[in-house]
């Protein structure tokens, strides 16, 4: 490390999860002044605090919850200074049998892996649309959404939602100073995957998955997509329908 | 369902395999001490033998990584147990700050470093780490939580500073930091061509901060003990050349390479450890004379090849490190040296130290010097290393507990006579049930 030079803030929501504090960690360190998000302050004071400390960049925890989709116009126009980068983290796994069976429960996954994150999109859009500099919309989807599996298929619907969300989105705002990333990352080792018997060649860190989002922010690339994912998935989606629905993974 | 892993320290042996479970918070680490079965808190595994697990396994403090306060007027922080080492140099270097004292490797967390009470090249000046502590917080035998500093629970607080995990986990801890003007070290290299040289050149450095010498241990006769010295200082802004005097506190990260695997067969033989020595002598002794390091460079030459440890193979190896007494060390040193070069079994690299006294019930340092080997391990090596043993204790010294993982209780008893007191004290207050590993165990702690 050596003295950072002065880059614009981002904004990370989602702040808690792993790969969240992964990116935060880095982005810090490489300079950017930062703001971390989560419903609730308590969630992410100490992280944000411990960034700050590592970095001797400005961080500041913020409350915003995604679902509560009316203000986030409000809380973004509220950051001073404005963040030129916003990321969503926002994701949850939810109960795939709860889901099934309680159409309460399918709608909190909807709206927090979807109808939430679409939202701050949009109101990230306005906002950077009043930007004179690059500036970018990175969302984090997943692989979960590239076909549906009895396993998650909320989930994988939602993430499904968002992925299609993200790429009109791009499409929308070519041709502007906005890039929009899309991020699906494979299996991540963190507290939403811990437990689950996962294939160890296609597991990443998050300290991994979160540099390579950051390198896609300085590189302004459009989708993050491990290739080892993009092969497996290419396949997994090539299964005629008669044989992917007898299959068990 | 617990997931079995290989767990071994720095130097690959012991090797077990049990439960790493790296909890996340404090409540989650509580709900572990109060299980079944004593438990031992452990770092980033850089302690070389078996003093970070037990049969069961170990309890991994790298979650509990954050740091919490850092007062950059007064140069004091305040961390999770399991912050690293490195970390807090990256925090407060560009600051100008930097560790009171540090061992070999960045890469140890700040509570591995307090249960090990890490002494650096600076220990006749400044003591070990656990004498720059403000306090620390302890999750005791049936998890409460316990402040202890020099004034708050003293007794807990000596008994815990290089008591090795076995009074408790850890939790947390605040400690001073030292001013520094810049990022870079002034080194000053001397060639001893025997022990005798290099002992009158620390005699004569008292005042210099950081003194360390490399020996080759295998030169016999009139070249025993021949050594390199380094003294180091950090360097004042006045000291550097123009294009770091702008930018002093900033440097370039090193590029680091790593051992991919561990090599089946060692490539560490009598023949290329002897060729090493000697070469790294010469280099050395070619070397002489004042120069600029970094920091990275000049505190941490090892941690530039990573997994470094893998070269010495499967069988792993085994660090020894004793310190004699004053009084005792020139003698001590040559029996050592004389039995070692007699064996043929010399060490990669070999390091010759002043230490000084400092806090700590069962810790390491003492007024005197330290001898760091390391050893392929074998069964040739474990006789070797006992009768280190003799020759250390016959000369009123100890070994260094981060470093060893075969010592027999017997002898440690007799090396260490605050042994029998610190067991006493873990039987009394619960800990002896609640928090061991594979040698406290051996040695009967």
């Amino acid at each position: 490390m050596s003295t950072p030079s002065n880059r614009p803030p981002v904004l990370i929501v989602g702040a808690t999860s792993d790969i969240s504090l992964a990116l935060a960690r880095r982005l810090a360190g490489d300079g950017h002044p930062l703001y971390l998000a989560a419903r609730r302050i308590d969630a992410i004071e100490a992280d944000a605090r411990d960034i700050a400390i590592r970095s001797g960049q400005p961080v500041t925890p913020i409350v915003l919850d995604v679902t509560q989709t009316g203000g986030l116009q409000a809380a973004l126009a509220a950051l001073d200074p404005a963040p030129h980068v916003i990321v969503s983290m926002v994701g949850f796994m939810g109960d795939q049998a709860q889901s099934e069976a309680d159409p309460e429960a399918a709608k909190v996954v909807i709206d927090t892996n979807l109808t939430g994150p679409a939202a701050l999109m949009e109101a990230g859009a306005v906002l950077l649309a009043g930007i004179d500099a690059p500036t970018a919309l990175v969302g984090v989807s997943s692989v979960a959404g590239d076909r549906g599996r009895a396993r998650n298929y909320y989930y994988g619907a939602a993430k499904a939602g968002f992925t299609a969300l993200l790429s009109g989105l791009r499409q929308r705002l070519a041709g502007t100073k906005v890039a929009v990333i899309t991020v699906k990352p494979g299996f991540v080792a963190t507290r939403m995957t811990e437990g689950m018997a996962l294939p160890k060649p296609l597991v990443e860190s998050a300290e991994a998955c979160a540099a390579r989002i950051a390198k896609a922010i300085s590189a302004r690339r459009m989708v993050v997509y491990p290739w080892k994912w993009r092969i497996l998935m290419s396949v997994i989606r090539a299964v005629p329908e008669p044989v992917f629905r007898k299959m068990k993974f | 369902m617990a997931v079995l892993t290989p767990i071994s320290g720095w130097g690959r042996y012991p090797r077990i395999r049990g439960e790493l479970t790296a909890p996340r918070s404090f409540d989650d680490l509580e709900a572990l001490v109060g299980s079944d079965g004593p438990v031992i808190a452990r770092g980033n595994g850089r302690s070389y033998g078996d003093s970070s697990f037990n049969a069961a396994g170990a309890v991994s403090m790298l979650r509990l990584d954050r740091m919490l306060e850092f007062d950059a007027q007064a140069g004091v922080i305040t961390c999770e147990a399991g912050v690293i080492l490195g970390d807090v140099i990256n925090a407060v270097l560009p600051r100008g700050w930097f560790p009171p004292v540090t061992p070999g490797t960045k890469y140890v967390t700040i509570g591995g470093m307090i249960a090990s009470n890490v002494h650096g090249k600076n220990a006749v000046k400044n003591g070990a780490f656990g004498d720059h502590l403000a306090w620390f917080d302890l999750m005791r035998a049936g998890g409460d939580v316990v402040r202890c500093s020099p004034q708050e629970n003293d007794a807990l607080f000596r008994d815990t500073i290089g008591g090795m995990g076995l009074t408790g986990v850890i939790l947390r801890a605040a400690f001073q930091l030292r001013r520094v003007e810049s990022a870079w070290i002034r080194q000053d290299r001397t060639a001893h061509g025997h022990l005798d040289d290099v002992m009158r050149a620390f005699d004569e450095s008292e005042d210099a901060t950081y003194r360390v010498a490399w020996i080759d241990v295998l030169a016999r006769g009139r070249n025993l003990g021949r050594s390199v010295l380094d003294i180091g200082e950090h360097a004042l802004v006045s000291e550097l050349p123009a294009k770091s005097a702008d930018a002093p506190l900033a440097w370039k990260t090193r590029r680091k390479k790593a051992v991919p695997f561990t090599l089946p067969v060692s490539p560490l033989n009598g023949l290329t450890v002897r060729a090493f020595n000697a070469m790294h002598y010469r280099l050395g002794r070619a070397g002489v004379g004042q120069s600029l390091v970094d920091w990275d460079s000049y505190f941490y030459p090892l941690d530039a090849l990573l997994h470094w440890n893998r070269i010495y193979g499967r069988p792993g190896f085994a660090q020894y490190q004793c310190v004699l007494p004053m009084a005792t060390a020139h003698d001590g040193l040559v029996r050592l040296l004389e039995t070692i070069s007699g064996a043929g079994r010399g060490s990669f690299l070999a390091v010759l130290k002043r230490l000084g006294p400092t806090c700590g019930t069962l810790s390491f340092p003492m007024d005197g010097y330290t001898l760091a080997l390391d050893f392929p391990w074998s069964k040739p090596t474990a006789r070797l290393l006992d009768r280190l043993d003799e020759l250390t204790l016959a000369h009123g010294g100890r070994l260094y507990l981060t470093k060893d993982s075969r010592l027999s209780a017997s002898r440690f008893t007799e090396m260490q006579p605050e042994a029998g007191g610190f067991r006493a004290m873990r039987t009394l207050d619960g800990s002896a049930g609640s928090f061991s590993s594979l040698q406290s165990e051996r040695l009967g702690l």
